[in-house]
């Protein structure tokens, strides 16, 4: 729209009716991206390193507000995957996995924390069309023969809430006078790697009123990291490698014990 | 303290896997076996992934069997003639295992059948060792018994390629070992164990070589038999942890030092009871997941690229 005004600037004819144009639509945008910036927020750590003592993280979101009271909402998505949800029958006795269900785009990892209990926030409806809540989690199955979607959905979700990967408890969104708000973000230690995405909704009045995301990246480094990129690249040699291990390792051992 | 490993993704205590290694290594010293069919179920109910648990089970137990299958060799207790047989057989029973490994995980069914396998054979192994150890405590009680032939002869032996295998002083068709071989090597892919406790007795019994030369052949064949499982599930699977499995040797090489001192001090027909005991506790414990109704019977897993 600001592209197609400008372009209206350079018609020689109406030269000061575009200018005058130009003007309001640098307002326009300005007062646009006032708007989105009527929550600033940042993360205190851009990434989280997955290193050989890795025993989970905490980070720290912070951010501004503009205007009055408001509410807020975090939530932190992790990378998207497939997963495939499984169902036990009793088959001759014995418990036998029997159904399956694909879902995708389902998220590695969900968190979320507010101000105050979103049922007090604001309603189920705007909560479902932004995906806020663990109801809400956007995925998509893939049509199943095997009876209903929504069971399995929700055996999805309540196992990766007995993963610690969809912590249950709602999260504390701490808002201090009015203006700057806090919270911490627990990620375990079995966190799934990739690219996660932070975001943070301002919602006055039930209504979702502005919203920014924060990347935020989950990565192995170091010797671990190392370890999980030759095991993937160069297979064969990790192979060599861990049977040459394991034969001087039981060469040393066999020698120590000899000696002893 | 803890630990990420790397290829299982999570972070563990260090301590409580070592303390595992040692364990299961005590155990191991004790009673003369691999411990493999003991390690691999711990892992999977300490948390590990079963395909990881699996991998890197065997790839410890390559170390395992080198240090017993060197302190065998030193007293001429290998018969490498008819070891090499086995391990030929082991080599192709290994390579389709695994494959079916991976065909298995792909379709979901891969805990079921490693827990079925595992109530199987435990439960067999472990009845026939706690049958033959109360019969042999009883034989002790009432000197006098008579004594077993070498080997008895059935149509086993009318079974063609024989070879003689001096070593062990056996003319047996090599259809045998090689047959041994195949099953045993299956069964170190699926089950991530080296499979002494399947080929001790089927050489004892079915082959009928010389107890004296059992256990060092075994380990000798399950030292390449692991080594090709654990080549092939890091190049096909990636699900050898080397991390984890350096912790659980490290442990273990401790352990069995303390077991085979123990070992020493206990009466043999007592042992193979407690044995044949864990066993069966191991294996009723498996029996009852697959017979009681699970917490949730929905579970998940990741979509796997070659599935």
């Amino acid at each position: 729209m600001r592209v197609g005004l400008q372009g209206s600037a350079s018609y020689p004819l109406g030269r000061q009716l575009g200018s005058c144009l130009l003007l309001a639509a640098l307002l326009l945008g300005f007062g646009r991206q006032a708007l989105a910036q009527a929550v600033v927020a940042d993360l205190s750590d851009h990434l989280i390193a997955v290193t050989t003592g890795f025993d989970g993280a905490e980070l720290l979101l912070f951010g501004a507000i503009e205007g009055d009271a408001a509410d807020i909402i975090v939530v932190v998505r992790g990378p998207s995957e497939e997963i495939v949800v499984r169902r036990k029958e009793r088959i001759g006795g014995i418990w036998i996995n029997n159904h399956k269900l694909v879902f995708d785009g389902v998220p590695a990892f969900y968190w979320q924390a507010s101000t105050r209990p979103l049922e007090a926030i604001t309603s189920d409806r705007i909560l479902a069309r932004h995906g806020i809540g663990l109801e809400h989690i956007r995925m998509t199955s893939q049509k199943g023969e095997n009876g209903d979607p929504a069971t399995f959905r929700e055996a999805l979700i309540r196992n990766k809430m007995r993963l610690g990967l969809y912590p249950e408890a709602n999260g504390q969104v701490t808002l201090l006078g009015n203006k700057l708000f806090r919270s911490d973000i627990f990620f375990p230690s079995n966190v799934p790697t990739g690219s996660y995405a932070v975001t943070v909704y301002l919602l006055r009045k039930g209504k979702v009123i502005s919203a920014q995301t924060t990347p935020l990246t989950v990565s192995k480094i170091g010797l671990g990291a190392w370890v999980y990129a030759f095991a993937h690249r160069h297979s064969i040699f990790y192979g060599i490698g861990a049977i040459a291990m394991a034969l001087f390792a039981g060469w040393f051992a066999g020698a120590v014990a000899k000696r002893a | 303290m803890q630990i990420y490993l790397p290829i299982a993704e999570l972070s563990v205590n260090i301590f409580l896997f070592l303390g595992m290694g040692a364990g299961v290594g005590f155990l191991s010293g004790l009673f003369g076996v691999g411990g493999g069919f003991l390690m691999t179920p711990l892992l999977i109910f300490a948390g590990i992934p079963p395909a990881v648990a699996v991998a890197t089970e065997a790839n410890q137990i390559v170390a395992s069997s080198v240090s017993g299958a060197l302190a065998h060799w030193r007293r001429g207790n290998v018969d490498i003639k008819i070891g090499v047989v086995l391990l030929i057989g082991g080599f192709f029973g290994s390579t389709f295992g695994v494959w079916v490994f991976g065909l298995l995980r792909g379709l979901g069914q891969i805990d079921l059948v490693i827990r079925l396998c595992y109530v199987v054979f435990l439960g067999i192994i472990g009845a026939l060792m706690l049958v033959e150890s109360l019969r042999a405590i009883s034989r002790q009680r009432k000197p006098g018994g008579k004594r077993r032939k070498l080997h008895q002869h059935n149509w086993l032996h009318g079974l063609p390629f024989k070879m003689r295998f001096r070593r062990s002083k056996l003319y047996i068709s090599a259809l045998l070992p090689l047959g041994i071989g195949v099953l045993v090597g299956i069964l170190a892919a699926i089950m991530g164990v080296g499979g002494g406790f399947i080929m001790v007795p089927a050489m004892i019994y079915l082959l009928g070589m010389p107890t004296s030369m059992v256990v060092g052949t075994s380990l000798f064949q399950i030292i390449f038999v692991t080594a090709n499982v654990t080549f092939l599930q890091a190049w096909q699977n990636q699900t050898v942890d080397i991390f984890l499995a350096l912790l659980l040797m490290t442990g273990g090489v401790i352990g069995a030092q303390f077991g085979t001192r123990a070992g020493a001090r206990l009466p043999g027909e007592q042992l193979r009871g407690m044995l044949a005991l864990i066993v069966l506790g191991v294996c009723a414990r498996l029996a009852y997941e697959l017979l009681a109704r699970p917490d949730d019977v929905f579970s998940i897993g990741a979509m796997m690229g070659h599935g």
